[in-house]
């Protein structure tokens, strides 16, 4: 039949056909079609990757900016409890130095007075004892010249006074 | 609601569709030439019948004499009806029936070298053009454009989504690694199969005619694929045909299995060439009858001719659905066998 035995004149064209179509689109029509598929293919999975990469860096970035900032805080605490410390050692350094120091000049004051006392203590024996005598010398004087002949008691007298002045302590 | 009451006309409509024909009372449908006339090849293209006035486009015959003629180059037109032209007519019965045929010396009829432009021909003409149209104009899109920047929209983007299906699910799957050595010449088959099949099922002009279903269509196909295997097959490839891995008592002295292996070398183009052109032909086969149904019926009454011509037309809507599908189908399972064969041949020993 017919139908199932080919035609010779047939094949001859449609291996001319399909060859030339074949080799035009061998040339000209697939590999244009297909490597531009593939490339951009490849690039999708090149920017998938890219994006996956930079989205993983992100979050490190992400979480070392946590950390940083716990870091500082821990830090800042830190710092705060330091300056606090210190500023009360200082007050209670300058609270104990003050002390100290009025200390030193409450003594040294203290000791200016007692020997302020002490001089003044020493001009007022001084004047006491000048004054006495100068007394003693004019109560002498008079005597002297009122009683000139009471020799015995002058006598008395200058015993007496050089026993005095021998002996200061004895007068009061 | 509206979709049922249009529905309701269509069917109405169809019931009428019989009392419109014109009441010819001529011979009754000759099935054999209606189905081979449909599906066969011939020296014209027929488009239609009007008023019994025959509407084709008559195509060039070349045709070489073994008579020693030479070369003769003309119209189908001069042939019509049994002419006789330049020593040449179509032959009517006998071995040659439908084919050009010349006069031997000896008073018989012999064949001359065909090579004539038939309706196969041209409609194979006619679909390379609609394929190059195609495939050219969506790479040339690729041509202006970057494709890393932007993805094609529309017919490209479609056809774009067929050629990666193609690759990707078939080339590259059954070919393995240097599948982008033989995708174009797997995607030109796909495409190729798939378009002549389309236009196959299209019932006017350019398209209808039968050529995927023709099996020196299919043949040149099968060459192709089994040169494709044959000629780039690796040493594994030949070992295995040659010296297979089997006991040795197969191979020496009656070399049983190289002889199996030589010829399954040949069965399996010849089963592509099978079962495209056996598939596609059937396909036409069952939608013409069912077709026929319309006007075997004609003479059987009215009502008869109106309910079956209503089946007809659904089981045919059907049928022709069915050979979109087979379209495609076939097409791929081409494709995909000679990725397969290909595959095979570019085997290699550690891989199995």
């Amino acid at each position: 039949m017919s139908l199932v035995t080919p035609d010779f004149g047939l094949i001859v064209w449609m291996t001319l056909i399909f060859g030339i179509v074949f080799l035009v689109l061998a040339k000209w029509g697939f590999p244009m079609i297909t490597s531009s598929v593939r490339e951009r293919a490849e690039k999708i999975n090149a920017s998938i990757k890219a994006a996956k990469e930079a989205e993983e860096s992100l979050k490190k970035l992400e979480a070392r900016q946590t950390e940083m900032i716990a870091e500082a805080r821990k830090q800042q605490a830190q710092i705060l409890k330091e300056a606090s410390a210190s500023a009360g050692a200082i007050i209670a350094k300058a609270q104990s130095d003050a002390r100290e120091e009025a200390e030193k000049i409450l003594a040294q004051a203290r000791d200016r007075i007692a020997a302020e006392k002490e001089s003044a203590l020493a001009d007022i024996r001084n004047e006491v004892a000048m004054l006495s005598v100068s007394i003693a010398e004019k109560v002498l004087r008079k005597e002297l010249s009122e009683q000139s002949s009471n020799s015995a008691f002058l006598a008395s007298i200058v015993d007496e006074a050089t026993g005095k002045a021998s002996d200061p302590s004895k007068m009061n | 609601m509206i979709m049922m009451k249009r529905l309701l006309w269509t069917l109405i409509l169809l019931l009428l569709l019989p009392l419109a024909l014109p009441a010819e009372d001529g011979k009754p449908l000759d099935m054999n030439e209606y189905l081979y006339g449909h599906v066969g090849d011939s020296y014209e293209w027929h488009i239609t019948t009007v008023n019994g006035h025959e509407v084709s486009i008559p195509l060039p015959v070349i045709v070489i004499s073994k008579q020693g003629r030479g070369v003769h180059c003309f119209s189908s037109r001069h042939l019509h009806h049994g002419n006789e032209y330049a020593g040449f007519r179509i032959a009517d019965e006998g071995k040659y029936s439908g084919k050009i045929v010349e006069r031997a010396s000896d008073g018989s009829l012999v064949r001359p070298w065909d090579f004539s432009v038939t309706k196969n021909v041209a409609g194979l003409l006619i679909n390379s053009l609609v394929l190059l149209v195609i495939v050219l104009g969506c790479s040339s899109w690729y041509r202006k454009h970057d494709a890393c920047e932007e993805a094609p929209q529309g017919a490209v983007g479609l056809f774009e989504m067929l050629v990666t299906m193609v690759e990707n699910d078939i080339i590259k799957d059954c070919v393995g690694d240097d599948y982008k050595r033989y995708s174009p010449y797997l995607l030109t088959a796909f495409f190729f199969i798939f378009i002549n099949n389309l236009m196959g099922i299209v019932p006017f002009f350019p398209g209808g005619a039968n050529v995927t279903g023709n099996i020196a269509v299919t043949l040149v196909l099968a060459l192709f694929t089994f040169f494709a295997v044959n000629i780039f097959g690796n040493k594994h490839y030949w070992k295995d045909i040659l010296w297979p891995d089997v006991p040795t008592w197969l191979k020496v002295p009656l070399p049983l299995m190289p002889v199996i292996e030589i010829i399954g070398m040949f069965t399996k183009p010849f089963s592509l060439m099978i079962r495209l052109f056996a598939n596609i032909l059937v396909g036409h086969f069952m939608l013409l009858g069912v077709i026929a149904v319309i006007f075997l019926t004609a003479k059987m009454g009215i009502a008869l001719n109106a309910g079956l011509s209503v089946v007809a037309v659904v089981i045919g809507v059907f049928m022709d659905c069915l050979e979109l599908l087979v379209a495609f189908l076939q097409a791929y399972v081409f494709t995909m066998l000679s990725a397969v064969f290909i595959g095979m041949s570019r085997q290699h020993a550690e891989t199995e």
